[in-house]
Formats: structure tokens, sequence, C-alpha cells
């Protein structure tokens, strides 16, 4: 998952490159049929043709059925549900994720390795195990929830519940989008402001942040992007109330076991619509990225 | 470091510094401790009592299985995206590249929900797979296709920008030089990507052994059959068994550690990095 942020400017960068062989020079290079046959075969036999039967079959429910089971009062709940919680996760992963970035860029302090090297757990902790576990620190009686709970906070089985998964879920994209673009921040930029007379939050504002924005936004949408799928992290902590804690992709879940495949496909598929939404508006903002240091 | 900016007041540094370390402990470190308090929290021989139980055992074994099948299959995928991708100049490249990753923007329940859609009683080839006794779904074949599906850019998307930065100039040397071509691969090719090869399989095996919605959807649940561990993990808490629910959960976070220190070494060590993936 990591491997989201980064390569996929570097492989933009890399397709971008200006062809300096032009067709007439054939490479000497064998393989091409080969590899380039079994590519495109296992694409569309795992990728492809499984999405476009999702497609088809939404299709074939017809406009109005589509509507009716896809916008239906519950599902619109759980759009709901699991947006606002994916943005709400997304925000405070972007001020603490920063935060952290900044830390691990520009101070020294004892543990910092390891801790940074921790920032991948998500990515590398099954769902599942992070699911039981954020449960079992919030729920009433848990280490962290029996302090909320005398303060009237319940966490464990309410969209504060799914934001806590989906920010734990998200913090390694914003951490990692940032951290390397953060690095680069020339400090004599800086050092010049400074001695100017600006003041340090001065510095950060018109300086630093202006520099990171993009690789932020970057870091932001791939956390909305990841965060609104997400389902094995948040159904254990989300109490799973139609109406109140229900996210879209445990919806989809619920109207399967219930045979109601219509429901099923057409959640589905607007679920499907909005990620391909999210990766438009990460390529928008890589190429924005890219025109910018262009110049 | 901290010297380039005098102007931050030693309190300010404190501050922030703290601010971080509460949100990594919250966030990051408290829930691992947390799985592994959990489960020991009845004592070891509770603790081995969950591991050795013959469903435990079976979801174990399951999870070996889908994971030997599904990661072998992405590394000879993304060795031969990487190297039609890399080695070729083509039309329609980037096209290509953005659906390689497409799935990982697709959310794991709908990984999951196209292959019912597909292989399910209810679906397309449904009837004519019930008709031959042929089991898709609800058995191991369907848990690999959506484990291969949720997996499927990790070892691509590491090798691609790595061999593209490479160029050709090694593979074009040594078939010049009368190699042939699979020879190329294997002496020339081969050593050059073998760390980003190594750190693509990691994550892609971490993924593959940790999925939980996609094969959650296709699976079926059926204990020491189609039961994977993080199933297994999810049967076991919603049984309120929570001490059996953490053990088997500690194995799968000892595989995240495990996955981790091996990864940070890799970047650590020999410089690799997913983040430089040059």
């Amino acid at each position: 998952m990591e491997i989201a942020l980064s390569s996929q400017l570097q492989m933009q960068a890399v397709i971008e490159r200006p062809r300096r062989r032009r067709r007439s020079r054939k490479s000497i290079i064998p393989g091409f049929g080969l590899t380039m046959g079994f590519t495109l075969a296992w694409l569309s036999l795992i990728v492809l043709i499984p999405l476009s039967a999702l497609f088809l079959r939404a299709a074939g429910l017809g406009w109005s059925e589509f509507l009716a089971v896809g916008f239906s009062e519950r599902a619109m709940a759980a759009y709901r549900i699991s947006f606002g919680t994916v943005l709400a996760a997304a925000v405070i992963n972007g001020v603490f994720g920063l935060l952290t970035a900044w830390v691990f860029v520009r101070y020294e302090f004892p543990g910092k390795r390891v801790l940074n090297a921790m920032v991948d757990l998500p990515f590398a902790l099954p769902t599942a195990v992070a699911g039981i576990a954020l449960t079992a620190l919030y729920s009433p009686n848990g280490w962290v929830g029996r302090f909320l709970e005398p303060l009237g906070i319940k966490v464990a089985y309410t969209p504060i519940g799914i934001t806590i998964a989906l920010i734990f879920i998200g913090l390694p994209f914003i951490v990692r989008s940032v951290e390397p673009v953060l690095a680069d921040v020339r400090v004599d930029v800086e050092d010049a402001a400074l001695s100017l007379g600006a003041r340090p939050w001065q510095v950060f504002a018109r300086v630093i942040l202006p520099a990171i924005m993009p690789a932020l936004l970057t870091g932001f949408a791939l956390a909305l992007a990841r965060g609104i799928g997400e389902y094995g992290s948040v159904i254990f902590i989300a109490g799973n109330m139609p109406f109140k804690s229900e996210i879209a992709p445990l919806l989809i879940v619920t109207q399967l076991e219930q045979y109601d495949y219509a429901a099923a496909t057409a959640i589905a598929t607007v679920m499907l619509l909005a990620s391909f939404a999210m990766l438009l508006v990460i390529n928008g903002i890589q190429a924005w990225t890219r025109r910018k240091v262009d110049q | 470091m901290s010297a380039r900016l005098p102007n931050h007041s030693l309190a300010v540094r404190r501050l922030l510094i703290l601010g971080a370390l509460v949100f990594i402990g919250f966030f990051l470190v408290l829930p691992l401790v947390a799985v592994f308090a959990e489960a020991l929290s009845k004592g070891f021989a509770t603790y081995g009592a969950a591991l050795v139980e013959p469903d435990a055992i079976s979801a174990i074994k399951l999870t070996l299985l889908v994971a030997a099948i599904s990661v072998p299959l992405n590394v000879v995928f993304g060795l031969c995206a990487a190297w039609a991708i890399a080695k070729f100049d083509f039309r329609g490249k980037s096209v290509l590249v953005t659906l390689i990753d497409l799935p990982f923007s697709i959310s794991p329940v709908v990984a999951g929900l196209v292959y019912v859609l597909l292989f399910g009683a209810q679906g397309w080839a449904g009837p004519w797979l019930i008709d031959h006794g042929v089991r898709i779904i609800f058995a191991v074949p369907s848990i690999v296709l959506a484990t291969v599906l949720v997996t499927f850019p990790f070892v691509a998307r590491e090798l691609i920008p790595l061999m593209q930065e490479q160029g050709r100039n090694d593979e074009e040397a040594a078939l010049a030089l009368g190699a042939s071509g699979f020879r190329t691969f294997l002496r020339v090719t081969l050593p050059n990507i073998r760390w980003g090869l190594l750190y693509g399989v990691l994550l892609c095996n971490a993924r593959a052994m940790g999925e939980f919605g996609a094969v959650s959807v296709v699976s079926g649940h059926l204990r020491g059959l189609t039961n994977t561990m993080p199933l297994h993990v999810e049967i076991l808490y919603n049984e309120y068994n929570f001490v059996a629910a953490f053990a088997v959960a500690s194995l799968l976070a000892l595989l995240a550690l495990v996955t981790l220190v091996l990864k940070t070494s890799l970047e650590w060590k020999f410089g690799y990095s997913h983040r430089s993936a040059r």
C-alpha cells in the first residue's frame, strides 16, 4: 500500500519521460510478446473481467431500480457515515501526521528510528487484528475507554470509534508522503525569512506549508481513498447499527448475506465509482505537483 | 539537525516531539501492545491451547497455502509486467500502469463481491459450475482469487520504477555478447532487482496473509475448511472467546513485526527504499 504514494509519482515521471527511441530502432531485448501477452491476459482475468461483471450486473438493474436500492435511505446513511468519518480521520491525520513527519525530519530524539519504522505498522498489520485491538482499547472497560467513559465520551460502537480505526489506517499515507518533501525544504530559505524578521509560525505558514502542500494533499487523498473502502479494522469497533454506525462496505456485506444481490451490486458500484473519482483526484494533484516542480 | 532552526526554542521543540510521541503511542504502539497483552491475559497455557486447537491449525495451514499460491503468482506477473513496461516502448503504457494500480483503490469488500457475482450460485458462471460440481465460491479457489486481486499491484509497482530506472544497457550488453534472453534475465536483470523484488514480496505476503474483507466475502466462513487466520480471529472474537481471538491475532501481529523488521533492515542495510524506488 505504501508504495502507493511515492512510486505513483515515480511511475508517472518515468512514463512521461520523452521517448528517446523512435519506433524505427528496434530493441534487441527479447520477450516483449510473451511478457506483454501474459501481463494483459492476467490483468484481464483477475481485474478487468471481474470488475466489468460488476458494472454489467449494475447496468442490468436499470436506472430506477439502481437508484432505489443504491440510494435507499439506509444506503445514504451508510455513505454519510463512511464519507464523514473518513474525512474527519484524514483531517486529524493531516494535522498529527504532519506533526509526526516534522518531528522525524527535524529533530533528534532517542528511539526515533524504531518509531519511524513503526509508522508503517498499519500497512503490515492485518486489518482484523487492528480492529479487535482498537476495540479492546476503546471499549468502555478498555485501557483507554475506561478513562473516557466517566467523561461521557463513548468511542467504541459509535462513529468516533470508526474515525479512530480510520486514523490508524490512514496515518502512514500522510507521514510517508510528507516526510521526503519536508526533508527537501531548503533550510537557508527558512533562515533567510527568520533573519528578515519573520516569526517562526510565519515561516511555517508562508515558506514551509506551501512547499509541502502538494505532498500533504496527496497523502490526504490517498488516506481518503483507502479509508472509504476500509472494512476489517472498522467493523469491530463500529457497532454496525444501521443509520448510526454502519459503513457502506459493511452494508454491501450485509445485503450479500441476505441474498439481496441487487442492493449489494448497486452500493458496490457507487463505492467503486467513488474510488475511481479519488484516483482521478490523486492523479490530478500529482500532475499539478509536477507542473509546479517544472516551473 | 535541530541546530538548523536556531529560533525554535527548546520548549517548543520538546512540545512538538511530545505531541508526536503521544499520537504514535496511542495509535500505533498501544494497539500492538494490547494484542499481546490480551492474548497472554490468561497465561501461557491458555495462549498455547488456543493456537494448537484443530480449527486454529487448519486456519494457519489455509493462510499459508493461500499465500504460497498467490505470492508466486504475483511475482511472475510482476516480473512480466515490469519487463514489458520497463524494457520496451509502446503506446498506452500509462493506461496499463494505471490499470495495474487499480486494485489498490478498490474496497476489499468490492474485490470479494465481483467474484461472487461471477462464480456464486446467483452469478454468471454459477449454474454451470454447480452442474459440473466445481466449487469456487465458499471454497479455496475463490479465497486465492480474492487474495490475488487485492495484492495484484504489490510486486509489479515495486519493480516497474526500479527496472525503468536501471534502463536496458546492461541487458543489451549481455545480449550483444551472445547470452540468451532467459540467461540475460537470470544473470543480469534478476541480480539488479533482487532487493526490490524481495521488498515487493514482503509487502505482498503480509497483505496476502492478513487480507480480511475480500476473503471474508467469498469464503463462507466454514470452520476448519475455508477459514483463514484473520477470519478465524473474527469468529472467535464474535463468540466472545477473546483470549483465543487475540492469541491467533498475536501470530498475525508477529508476522507484521517480522515484515516491518525485514523491510526496515532492507532500507537501512542495502539503501533500498521504495520511496526512492530507483
